[in-house]
């Protein structure tokens, strides 16, 4: 075999997917899968329509609704806003006149786009994904190329299957060691948004390596690779490895058989060679990284859940300071208060970042044989109907529902401000998102966010709680 | 799309870093199956107060700015949301220029899909034209893509960098489609490859 220079997962993949090189370096990038949903699609197939051109590979693509639906009963009777349902008849008009696979509302696969390409088997290793919503990124975690793109983006990939793009620089994060009790993959990237900033990873395409990402479940690499878009890089990845394997081969639309074989040959090939060039490499020690919160309007506002609200007074550019000083006003807070004296009035585990079976089985384990505060509304919203559908064949709906949490339909609900869940102004949020902006969950709403353990930890003690003091209680 | 030569205008400072998509276009006002219109709830949450009346503290609510085709900030602007929605808000709104430290990768990509040009400068340069945008109507700031120059009121030429091939595209107005189209015997000899390699990906 000839000397090749060795290559990162992500040049891997790159190199497997560059149809042709533009003379300015400009990579013409073929695109494997297409995810689509209701609110970034409506003008790109109008752009489609306008041309005269069709969907190069329906069977690369699919659709479903997540972002604008009610996660209660009224889906059942119809979408009560009129611009949602006109989105949504939208959406289902183009699917059916363009020929695309599309899961429909009621189905039981339904869910959002973030959570039903992994559960379904959609999103594999080696992959170039895509879809119009910046947290695709969680399909790296499959140990694909998984990134958002914008609406004409969408349209372009839905007339060629491919991306103009210029190749990204190689960063690697790196977690060593073992997880501190009470901490999870939410805290890890929480922890590491802290360290590098919003706009760390801009640039870049991020790989997750360390034993402690390995150690992590898939459920755990989703939330890392989700919240890479909060680092700034536009994608996260991990090298798939034996529990990439057998998570696929327990999917429903999966490779299976001969097929799944060779194909896990080819997978073996991806991870970085050793030697490989990263541009950027931040290391983080797993056993330091606690329980972690956000207190500001940016995910890089990050502490740890023991911590005390910063002062901006200690900040020296003077529109930092004012900047900072906004962030206090708007989240109602004092410097020196204690995080978790911090009262709540809404608990949302939920999103494409936490939704997944795994998320609703810590929040379970915490809330049995406990009861959600008075004063709190407390929501569990499933990433999808099948990962709802396994939570009620564990119970999970029951021990939830006992403890005071309202157990919710499939649906980005709480995450966005976009749907009927919502925030109203001054209201307090410790939310499993990915997003605290200003406005995020509603207009003048207040987004603390949190791991799934401290959500429901929190949901129970009625303010920012420390889970480790709220520790499963024996089953009996 | 309408191709970007050069613009002179009211520039409005926005003296804030990680202006995110969600402030430039709250997720609510998504629901348009349409390109236009969003100007209207730009910086909804900000221009806005709870009971609709226009917030005066606001700079989009002052004057001259309410006439502002160049907006400038600081670092990280557009970050958050995919949402193409931002650069048609900014666009319908009237603005068709940004001028930052930096920006998030996927705004800058969306910007140039639409029209909006996204100039990046260091924060010292964006602070210094923040304070000439501050000085009155007349002190127009001008963009000359084809010559890459900021140039302040007081005459001075700020050059600034941008891709040679996103600068083509934008001076004339070309959308990337009709482009990539002519190579397509490329994408369906890549397919043919792909399909023998990987059966999997394919017919699913």
């Amino acid at each position: 075999m000839s000397a090749q220079k060795p290559r990162t997962l992500f040049d891997k993949i790159w190199d497997a997917h560059v149809v042709e090189t533009l003379p300015d370096g400009t990579a013409l990038l073929y695109i494997d899968l297409h995810l689509t949903h209701e609110v970034t699609t409506p003008q790109a197939f109008d752009g489609l329509r306008a041309a005269g051109r069709k969907v190069r590979r329906p069977d690369a693509t699919l659709a479903v609704i997540d972002h604008n639906i009610a996660t209660d009963a009224s889906r059942y009777t119809g979408i009560v806003d009129p611009e949602s349902r006109l989105q949504v008849e939208t959406l289902e008009k183009n699917v059916a006149e363009f020929g695309v696979p599309f899961i429909p509302l009621l189905d039981t696969r339904q869910g959002i786009v973030h959570v039903i390409g992994p559960e379904l088997g959609r999103s594999l290793p080696g992959m170039t994904i895509v879809c119009g919503d910046s947290h695709t990124s969680t399909h790296g975690a499959m140990g694909a190329l998984a990134f958002g793109i914008g609406t004409s983006e969408v349209e372009h990939v839905l007339a060629t299957q491919t991306l103009l793009q210029k190749p990204a620089k190689n960063m690697q994060v790196l977690v060593e060691g073992n997880l501190a009790v009470g901490c999870s993959a939410k805290d890890v990237t929480l922890a590491i948004i802290g360290k590098i900033g919003t706009a760390g990873g801009t640039g870049h395409v991020i790989e997750y390596a360390g034993d402690a990402i390995r150690g992590l479940d898939m459920a755990g690499r989703m939330t890392l690779c989700n919240m890479s878009i909060e680092g700034g890089a536009r994608a996260g990845m991990v090298a798939p490895d034996q529990t990439t394997f057998d998570y696929i081969a327990r999917t429903p639309n999966g490779p299976k058989g001969e097929a799944l074989a060779r194909a896990i040959e080819w997978w073996k090939t991806l991870p970085t060679d050793a030697g490989a060039h990263f541009d950027r490499v931040v290391t983080l020690a797993a056993h330091e990284i606690a329980p972690q919160v956000t207190w500001g309007t940016s995910p890089e506002d990050v502490l740890p859940i023991t911590a005390i609200v910063p002062d901006p007074e200690a900040v020296e550019d003077e529109a930092r300071r004012e900047q900072f000083r906004r962030k206090m006003q708007y989240m109602g807070l004092t410097p020196g208060q204690k995080l978790q004296d911090l009262p709540l009035d809404v608990v949302f585990i939920g999103s494409c970042t936490n939704s997944r079976i795994e998320d609703i089985r810590v929040a379970a384990s915490i809330a049995r044989g406990r009861k959600v505060a008075d004063g709190v509304r407390a929501l569990v919203v499933p990433g999808s109907g099948l990962v709802k559908k396994q939570a009620e064949a564990e119970g999970l709906d029951r021990i939830l529902q006992e403890a005071g949490f309202e157990w919710r339909e499939a649906g980005c609900s709480m995450c966005l401000g976009m749907n009927p869940d919502k925030l109203t102004p001054g209201q307090r949020s410790a939310s499993t998102s990915n997003r605290n902006f200003e406005g995020r969950q509603g207009p003048g709403g207040r987004t603390h966010l949190v791991s799934p353990a401290t959500a429901a930890a929190s949901a129970i003690a009625g303010h920012l709680a420390d889970v480790r003091d709220y520790q499963p209680k024996d089953a009996h | 799309m309408e191709a970007f030569t050069t613009l002179t205008g009211i520039a409005a400072p926005m003296p804030k870093a990680n202006v995110d998509t969600d402030q430039i276009i709250p997720a609510r006002f998504l629901k348009s199956i349409s390109r236009t219109g969003f100007g209207k709830n730009l910086f909804a949450n900000f221009r806005f107060r709870e009971d609709g009346s226009e917030n005066p503290d606001f700079v989009l609510n002052q004057e001259p700015y309410r006439k502002a085709e160049i907006l400038i900030a600081f670092e990280n602007f557009g970050c958050g949301s995919s949402r193409e929605h931002a650069p048609w808000a900014l666009l319908d709104f009237g603005i068709r220029c940004v001028i930052a430290p930096d920006f998030a990768d996927i705004f800058h990509n969306n910007s140039f899909k639409n029209g909006v040009l996204p100039v990046k400068l260091p924060r010292e340069v964006c602070a210094q034209l923040m304070e000439d945008a501050k000085m009155g109507e007349n002190a127009r700031i001008t963009v000359d893509l084809e010559r890459q120059v900021v140039v302040r009121p007081s005459g001075e030429e700020i050059p600034f960098q941008i891709d040679p091939l996103r600068r083509h595209l934008l001076l004339n107005g070309l959308d990337d489609i009709g482009q990539t189209m002519q190579h397509a015997p490329a994408i369906d000899g890549f397919e043919a490859k792909q399909r023998a390699a990987q059966p999997w990906l394919y017919g699913a």
